[in-house]
């Protein structure tokens, strides 16, 4: 088992570092292929041509591409993340304050709608075809189908503005107790919840279908294997894989596709830092963010993997 | 120039229609306070006949009953304001102030040596005083004493003279550079007088001064993150793209001033946010409205909305280097094909003003009230398409959301153009670059242009043949000897002349359609006090609220 751990986690941390790179290398492209630059932006719309000019001398813009993608990179393996070009603050420090937010932000998420999701999964697999099932398929779908602003934008209008029970922007600066902090986050995570909730039980139902109908469950209910003891003992572990996956997928979410949520509630996040940054052609900033995001989403994928091999007898104990 | 909206004026006075009695003649007056121009107060008191004047109502009122048109001001209490646009692209350093949240800090946080009344016009600031010895090329400006930054230190003239000559420095990447470049030098007389010089001479130049990107720093100041200026409110917290909190300057050389102990600067950009965060009472103040947000607002019990004409407009931007918009009759025709009316109504809701396709908004001192408004006529346009060799013709129009309304606006267009017998074909490009990459390239395409402080400044920047920004390619030398005669001609009534030529020129032969002004909207909490008071160069009382309004709640 250690081995084949061992195995998968070298392995992975290899594909990660050329993964890392390559999307580097393609944000870089893309970036500079987005028209006007740095200076342009930052000056504006009443920009002389010798401001642009001494601007771009100044961000160094003037280099070729290849040399300040070299210049990224050097810095980069070294940790040094670079200067934000639009205000010359450090892009760790922006990070620094950003990230904080979008990790309390998705695990709080993740706390409230990973135990949901499954359990709605797994009743709704149990009960296959009956009511419950048919109930749950029906809220989920309809979950999946309303976008996020809309139910985003429906509650602030209900709780913020209607009743006033909630305020309208999550501001974590004004957080004081544990009950500030509820009121803020209720509607953000619920938000959230609505969409993540959907697609994790969808997919844990699925995955678990699929176990309940092959034979092994079937000789298990022969044996006469009560249905819990069936579906908790013997179908669920088999279906650990798929679900861990699905929520691994999800939970990348979490942290740069939240930017609509961000929004709405004007929460300082990290994805609004990676809108900035685009909309303002920060390089150095692009690169980190993208960075962070792509890595998250390797490191929750490659858990997802481990979370499999050890739930899983047969991969165990090989 | 400024108008409220109704329901707000009569939440204020509800018989404003009949104007019979001295407190009835004070409502003009105040009416007039909150920015309503002469003129339309005139009409009011000719509706409500001699009486109101015959009272003595109007030219007797003291300044202090005037002021009391709404409770006496208090001290205390903390708002957040939101504004629309707000990025880590945000800074302190006032010289590269670009959008409403950036103006409203550097006047929160600093001083300029003038600023702007509610008519415009500049009053002493850091400045206690100014005037030119000559007509207009060297100006002597006399330091206001016992001004201290927020660090401490005296206000000195080696301030005044970093402050404004680093604009000069095209690294420093100012956004107006062009209006410094005529200061030729400035050198301390003594420990409180300053003089500029100018290379031509420039009677505005205190109005200039008044801009938010020119107010005074420290000597040497390079790193901006502290904002030690010497305005009303010291920062406390700056995180760009998050929130800036200014608190309190109990040292503020403005005794009295300011009455919020704090005030916190947000950007949100989402306007429906913006309007939730105003209604559910999380801001107190907010800007930029469209149409559909104005109205929530406007129906609200907790928050007033008010709109004001700055000047700002989008306009329809022919190239007098490409065709066909290189043809006279071509362009005429274009601005015969606007539907005024309809776009103020369809695009602006009606949040905005007529335009006669030239740049000065009526009520500024130079507005030249003279020129035949230009009516929407798609006979005449027809026949000046007739006349241009190019009836029946497929023309393309960019439009962009980066300037406000221009898709509407060309949607519209293409309707009355479609009436006149021309196909206009709309190109619709992503605000992402479009400064840099369509605006001024195209034969048709839409500009934004944000108000100005002065006519001249406006007039130079967009209009002048050399102008960087001449949206059009309009050269006329007759109109550039009037721009440049008009900084340094002393007597007013020939300068509003000069002022007056220049607009008709630009009406009838400028490159340029102007359709309608397009109003500032903002709403704001009911409780803040002292929102009467209006700089029409933009929202929130011309971004210098901070030190104006109270908190009543």
């Amino acid at each position: 088992m250690r081995n084949t751990l061992f195995g998968l986690v070298a392995g992975r941390l290899g594909a990660s570092l050329l993964t890392l790179f390559l999307v580097s290398l393609v944000i870089f492209a893309i970036t500079s292929l987005l028209p006007g630059d740095t200076a342009q932006q930052i000056l504006g719309q009443f920009a002389t041509p010798e401001q642009v000019a001494a601007l771009r001398e100044q961000l160094g813009l003037n280099q070729p591409a290849i040399l300040r993608y070299w210049h990224w990179l050097s810095g980069f393996v070294t940790g040094d993340l670079g200067q934000s070009a639009s205000n010359g603050m450090a892009v760790a420090q922006l990070i620094n304050d950003r990230l904080p937010n979008s990790l309390i932000l998705a695990g709080i998420t993740t706390i409230v709608s990973v135990p949901i999701a499954i359990t709605m999964g797994v009743v709704a697999a149990m009960g296959r075809g009956g009511l419950i099932d048919r109930l749950l398929n029906l809220v989920t779908l309809s979950m999946v189908a309303v976008p996020e602003f809309l139910v985003a934008t429906l509650a602030v209008l209900i709780f913020a503005v209607k009743l006033n029970w909630l305020p309208a922007l999550s501001y974590v600066s004004t957080v004081d107790s544990l009950g500030d902090a509820m009121k803020i986050y209720a509607m953000p995570v619920l938000t959230l919840c609505c969409v993540l909730i959907a697609q994790m039980a969808r997919m844990t139902r699925a995955a678990l279908i699929d176990q309940l109908d092959s034979p092994y469950v079937e000789m298990a209910q022969l044996k006469g294997v009560p249905p819990i003891r069936r579906v908790m003992r013997h179908a669920l572990p088999n279906a650990v894989g798929p679900i861990a996956n699905a929520v691994a997928l999800s939970l990348s979410y979490l942290l740069g596709g939240v930017i609509i949520v961000e929004t709405i509630f004007n929460y300082p996040g990290i994805a609004s830092l990676m809108v900035d940054a685009v909309s303002n052609r920060d390089l150095s900033l692009v690169q980190a963010c993208a960075m962070l995001f792509c890595g998250t989403y390797l490191v929750l994928v490659m858990l997802a993997d481990i979370c499999a091999i050890l739930s899983n007898p047969r991969l165990r104990n090989r | 120039m400024t108008r409220h909206d109704n329901s707000r004026d009569n939440r204020h006075d509800n018989n404003s229609d009949k104007l019979t009695s001295p407190q009835e003649s004070l409502q003009i007056y105040r009416a007039m306070q909150r920015g309503l121009s002469r003129r339309d107060a005139m009409k009011l008191l000719g509706a409500a006949g001699v009486l109101a004047m015959g009272m003595g109502g109007v030219p007797g009122l003291s300044p202090a009953f005037a002021a009391g048109g709404e409770a006496t001001p208090q001290r205390g209490g903390r708002i957040r304001v939101a504004a629309h646009s707000s990025s880590t692209k945000d800074s302190l350093d006032p010289a590269l102030g670009a959008t409403a949240i950036d103006y409203c800090r550097a006047f929160m946080f600093y001083n300029g040596l003038t600023q702007f009344d509610p008519d415009l016009r500049p009053q002493p600031c850091l400045a206690e005083s100014f005037e030119t010895t000559d007509s207009g090329s060297r100006w002597v400006f006399v330091l206001r004493q016992g001004v201290t930054f927020h660090d401490g230190k005296a206000l000195t003239p080696q301030d005044v003279i970093y402050s404004i000559m680093r604009h000069k420095d095209p690294a420093v990447g100012s956004k107006v550079l062009s209006m410094v470049e005529q200061i030729d030098s400035i050198r301390a007389l003594d420990q409180r007088r300053v003089e500029f010089n100018l290379s031509s001479p420039n009677i505005e130049l205190p109005s200039i001064l008044a801009v938010s990107h020119l107010v005074i720093v420290a000597d040497g100041t390079q790193d901006f993150s502290k904002g030690n200026g010497t305005g009303a409110f010291r920062c406390q917290e700056f995180s760009p793209g998050v929130r800036s909190v200014g608190v309190r300057n109990e040292n503020y050389w403005r005794s009295g001033y300011p009455y919020l102990d704090a005030i916190e600067l947000v950007g949100i950009s989402d306007e429906s946010s913006r309007v939730n965060a105003l209604l559910s009472g999380d801001v107190q103040m907010i800007n930029n409205l469209g149409g559909n947000a104005a109205e929530r607002v406007k129906q609200s019990q907790s928050a007033v909305l008010k709109a004001t004409n700055s000047g700002n407009y989008t306009d329809l931007v022919m190239r007098f280097d490409q065709q066909p918009t290189s043809r006279p009759a071509f362009r005429e025709a274009m601005k015969y094909l606007f539907d005024r009316e309809q776009i103020k109504r369809v695009a602006l809701r009606g949040y905005g003003e007529i335009a006669n396709d030239q740049p000065i908004p009526p009520g500024t001192p130079y507005y030249f009230d003279g020129l035949p408004q230009r009516e929407y006529d798609p006979e005449r346009a027809a026949s000046l398409l007739q006349k241009a060799g190019v009836a029946g013709a497929t023309v393309p129009i960019v439009a962009s959301p980066a300037a406000n309304y221009s898709e509407d606006m060309a949607v519209l267009l293409q309707q009355s153009a479609a009436a006149a017998g021309l196909k206009l074909n709309i190109n619709r490009v992503p605000a992402d670059g479009y400064w840099s990459n369509h605006w001024m390239k195209h034969p048709l395409g839409f500009g934004n242009i944000n108000p100005r402080p002065t006519a001249n400044i406006l007039l130079s920047q967009f209009f002048l043949s050399s102008a960087a920004w001449n949206e059009s390619g309009w050269k006329n030398p007759h109109f550039d000897q009037l721009v440049i005669a008009a900084r340094g001609e002393p007597d007013e009534a020939k300068r509003k002349q000069m002022y007056a030529d220049m607009q008709t020129l630009i009406h009838n032969e400028g490159g340029i359609g102007i359709p309608v002004f397009l109003s500032d909207t903002e709403g704001y909490d009911s409780r803040i006090g002292g929102m009467d008071r209006t700089v029409p160069l933009g929202s929130f009382m011309g971004y210098m609220f901070a030190e104006y309004v109270w908190w009543k709640g």
